[in-house]
């Protein structure tokens, strides 16, 4: 897609608008041939204004006229009936606005093709019906739209052609009326099971119980205000939410990695309010950080190094200063095996392993000794369908064991998929703790802040809603 | 039954949190509540030691209105200025001092720390403290700083990192020493400066933004190099002939009529160098086109978020080019400031370290060009202070006074602003 847009150099083929091949060597070409691109990772200065952001690289003359741009805004703005605020500093808008506002600038230059990578992976359920909403009035407007996902029900939803794309090659087209498990062999190339075989939970007691838990974010908002809830052992609680709403702060106040302002944590009795990560891995929990590429593993170190970046001073691998390489590679070998990680050799550095093998990988780590609790973030993010059937599995799998897992998810697929209790967090709160089988539109109200009882109602009250996510 | 839109459920405003002091924020706080207590307490202590009465006068023996001079006991004055000092100091760590009310009394604790010192300082000497020199010198001593900030704060903005400002600075005060010894002309040296000064730039931009070199180590290297070609020219060249390429013309003294006349502001502010009131103008024009220009946007967007920058079509690399030449441009004036808008004569590290603290003055004023313009400003003074204590027969080393500037520096980055937020992708090469 970046060669697309410009931003990249295509080694070989062509790129063919209304007949013509076409090259473009910088993304004003492709502007100027009508292609506007949603990014994943949002093209917006943070610390400007929405309005400068809209202006930017088409300011309309050397001195900038604010005046005129807002006012272009707010044309554009109610022109596709998506509201922003001309004079809101990005940074302080919640995600979905910031999406509307990376719409708006591909809008704003007449794109006739426009491209989202990705769109959906930050959003909530209703902010996904609004965006899908906005994609089809354009689309009846006469533009041609490019979507890009690794969701299944999102492509089924809305697309009128399906190609699917494995490993930078087309593997087939398909109608938006195949099945899902049709789209995920197309996908990863072989039968895919999407569900997971999930025996029913056998909850015994309690092994992490948060009481109260207040955090602050390192600017000092308050991102979890009071949570409190239990985990059994054997069962997986979910908690899902929008991304933002002091999930992150919630998983690392576990881990020790900050200080909760007040609250307490206990694992298996003991608390872990004041402990380091050091003491709370040594105590026995696994944690799954949500940012693989920065928190997860040291990107230069071998496979092996990575597999006992916690274990480092066990006896098992090192004697007093000097590791015990021997055992270090046979513990690789045999995690390798047994996890399915498809790398050359454990000698590589991790860097050079897939998005799912490196997740493979950080998962062993965890799992490869006895755990009281697993918090896992986002574990399969990025991940194929292939490699997330499987890391789900092993997670289910550490449940069975007697681990009380706290998984912590944005996906309201891997919600359903694997908890036993969903807890919904919304602004660091707890809205409510709900069973799995709550409707997907009820936990999408929820996630929004809306109390159970009321989303219930509400859902009801609109049995007419255009359905994109089940 | 209720009918509620599911949608009017949604929130489109601004996310505002409950917001505790931020970790950053109540650093900061109790570090410079703690440097203003420390402060007043060694004020208060240091009060004890004056030796009589000190004087300020307001006037100098040349001035056409003649001011009274104002004469305070020391000891007291110290004394009562070390306690407010300590006061503040003590709000700042208690938590109770909030908004506005904040920020005048910190201004306040800095005229006590200010005039208490002096105060001390100045007690039982046989000469009154010069009020006037004070300020002339101020502006003096802080208008290279200025360029050279207003150089750093166009670089940073637009994603590089400006260390070799002190580099730019010599050679463009060596070039308008030559240039302005040969020809004799003031106005062929200053372009010859800031042709120096965007030769130096150019350096600068070529290797960070096209060879992408570490922009800190290049910027030191660049410094040497400078010190080591100016430094070289001059043994060789200059020194054997410096009654023909080292006798350049100095830039006269312009009085603003009307102004200049004001008693005790006039002569110090309106009646100076041209680059003075350059120094002032180019503030606003720097001001105006960051944050007023299509130019501008550009460049804080190139520092911000170079990604973005690149998907609406912006150059770049040609923009952090441009940034840093007219950076350049800048400090090629703040360098000829120290031959033809002093003494016309260059010698060897003629800048002594002026750059960095231009730098330093770029981080302290977050990287905006006015906001840096004023703590250029405060180092002037400092430095002004010191020399000035000097001549007073100050009752401590003069080794100390020279120190004064730099400490000051030291304290004000580390107590009184703390960690600030830069440009998003300064520092960081862009490539694709």
């Amino acid at each position: 897609m970046n060669v697309l847009y410009g931003l990249l150099e295509p080694d070989d083929g062509e790129i063919i608008i209304d007949g013509s091949p076409r090259t473009f060597a910088n993304p004003r070409e492709a502007m100027a041939a009508g292609i506007g691109m949603v990014h994943q990772h949002f093209m917006l200065v943070d610390v400007f204004t929405v309005t400068e952001n809209l202006m930017l690289g088409r300011e309309g003359g050397p001195v900038l006229n604010p005046g005129a741009a807002r006012k272009r805004v707010q044309e554009l703005s109610s022109r596709y009936g998506m509201p922003v605020e001309p004079d809101a500093l990005v940074e302080d808008l919640p995600v979905g606005v910031q999406q509307r506002v990376e719409i708006l600038k591909a809008l704003a230059n007449d794109a006739r093709f426009l491209v989202f990578d990705e769109p959906t992976a930050v959003l909530t359920p209703q902010e996904i019906d609004d965006l899908m909403r906005v994609m089809q009035s354009l689309r009846d407007e006469g533009k041609g739209i490019v979507f890009i996902t690794h969701k299944l029900r999102e492509v089924r939803a809305i697309a009128d052609r399906i190609t699917v794309m494995r490993r930078g090659a087309i593997v087939g087209q398909a109608q938006p009326h195949s099945s899902e498990a049709d789209l995920a062999e197309l996908m990863v190339g072989r039968a895919v099971d999407l569900r997971v075989g999930k025996a029913p939970a056998h909850p015994a007691g309690t092994r992490l119980a948060v009481r109260d838990l207040r955090v602050a974010n390192s600017a000092g908002g308050i991102v979890v205000d009071g949570l409190s809830f239990d985990v059994a052992g054997g069962e997986i609680l979910c908690v899902a939410g929008v991304q933002g709403n002091g999930q992150s702060e919630l998983a690392d106040a576990l881990l020790g990695n900050i200080a909760p302002l007040s609250g307490e944590i206990l694992m298996d009795g003991v608390s872990l309010a004041k402990a380091s990560p050091h003491a709370t891995i040594t105590a026995g929990m696994g944690f799954v950080p949500e940012d693989r590429e920065t928190d997860g593993f040291v990107a230069s170190f071998s496979i092996a190094e990575n597999l006992i970046l916690n274990r480092s001073t066990d006896a098992e691998f090192a004697t007093g200063l000097a590791l015990n390489w021997g055992a270090i590679r046979d513990n690789a070998e045999a995690r390798k095996e047994e996890f399915d990680i498809r790398a050359q050799s454990v000698s590589d550095p991790i860097s050079s392993l897939s998005g799912g093998n490196k997740q493979k990988v950080i998962l062993a780590r965890e799992l490869s000794r006895p755990l009281a609790v697993l918090v896992a973030s986002q574990p399969t993010r990025g991940v194929d369908v292939g490699a997330i059937e499987f890391l789900h599995k092993r997670i289910v799998a550490e449940r069975d064991q007697g681990t009380a897992v706290l998984l912590v998810s944005t996906e309201l697929d891997e919600v359903e998929a694997l908890a036993d209790r969903v807890l919904v967090m919304y602004r660091g709160t707890l809205v409510g703790i709900v069973p799995p089988d709550t409707p997907r539109e009820v936990l999408g109200l929820m996630m929004a802040g809306v109390p159970f009882e009321e989303a219930t109602k509400v859902e009801a009250a609109t049995p007419t809603k255009e359905d994109f996510h089940g | 039954m209720t009918t509620v839109d599911p949608m009017s459920l949604m929130d489109d405003a601004p996310i505002h949190l409950e917001v505790t002091e931020s970790r950053a924020a109540r650093r900061a706080r109790l570090s410079t509540g703690g440097l203003l207590v420390a402060l007043g307490a060694v004020l208060a202590l240091l009060a004890f030691g004056a030796r009589g009465d000190a004087a300020f006068a307001l006037s100098d023996a040349f001035a056409t209105v003649p001011l009274p001079t104002i004469v305070v006991p020391g000891m007291a004055t110290a004394l009562m200025c070390g306690f407010l000092t300590a006061i503040v100091g003590a709000g700042f760590l208690s938590g109770k001092l909030t908004g506005s009310l904040r920020t005048w009394a910190a201004v306040v604790a800095g005229f006590a720390v200010a005039f208490g010192f002096i105060a001390w300082a100045g007690s039982g000497s046989a000469f009154p403290f010069p009020v006037a020199n004070q300020l002339s010198g101020t502006i003096v001593l802080a208008t290279p700083l200025v360029f050279g900030a207003l150089a750093g704060v166009l670089c940073e903005n637009a994603g590089v990192v400006n260390v070799s400002i002190e580099g730019e600075f010599l050679v463009a005060a060596f070039t308008a020493a030559t240039v302005g010894s040969i020809t004799g002309s003031l106005v062929a040296a200053l372009i010859a400066a800031m042709a120096a000064g965007v030769a130096m730039a150019a350096l600068l931009a070529l290797f960070s933004i096209k060879y992408l070199v570490d922009q800190v180590v290049l910027g030191v290297v660049l410094n040497l190099l400078a010190s080591g070609i100016t430094g070289f020219l001059f043994d060789q060249l200059i020194q054997p002939n410096s009654a023909t390429l080292n006798a350049a013309p100095q830039l006269p003294r312009v009085a603003i009529p009307g102004l200049s006349a004001i008693p005790l502001l006039g002569p110090a502010l309106f009646n100076q160098s041209p680059l003075v009131y350059l120094a002032v103008l180019a503030v606003v024009v720097v001001a105006l086109l960051l944050y007023r220009t299509r130019w501008g946007l550009r460049v804080r967007s190139v520092g911000e978020h170079p990604e973005a920058a690149d998907t609406v079509g912006i150059n770049v690399r040609r923009t952090r080019w441009m940034a840093v030449l007219v950076g350049g441009l800048f400090a090629g004036l703040g360098g000829a400031y120290f031959t033809i808008g002093s003494t016309g004569g260059f010698i060897k590290d003629i800048t002594v370290g002026n750059g960095f603290i231009a730098l330093a003055a770029v981080i302290m004023g977050r990287w905006h060009p006015v906001r840096a313009a004023f703590m250029a400003l405060f180092f002037g003074f400092v430095t002004q202070l010191a020399s000035q204590l000097q001549s007073l027969n100050a009752p401590m080393p003069s080794q100390f006074l020279l120190m004064l500037p730099y400490l000051a520096t030291i304290v004000a980055v580390a107590g009184l602003i703390g960690r600030s937020r830069g440009p998003k992708a300064d520092g960081v090469p862009y490539t694709k």
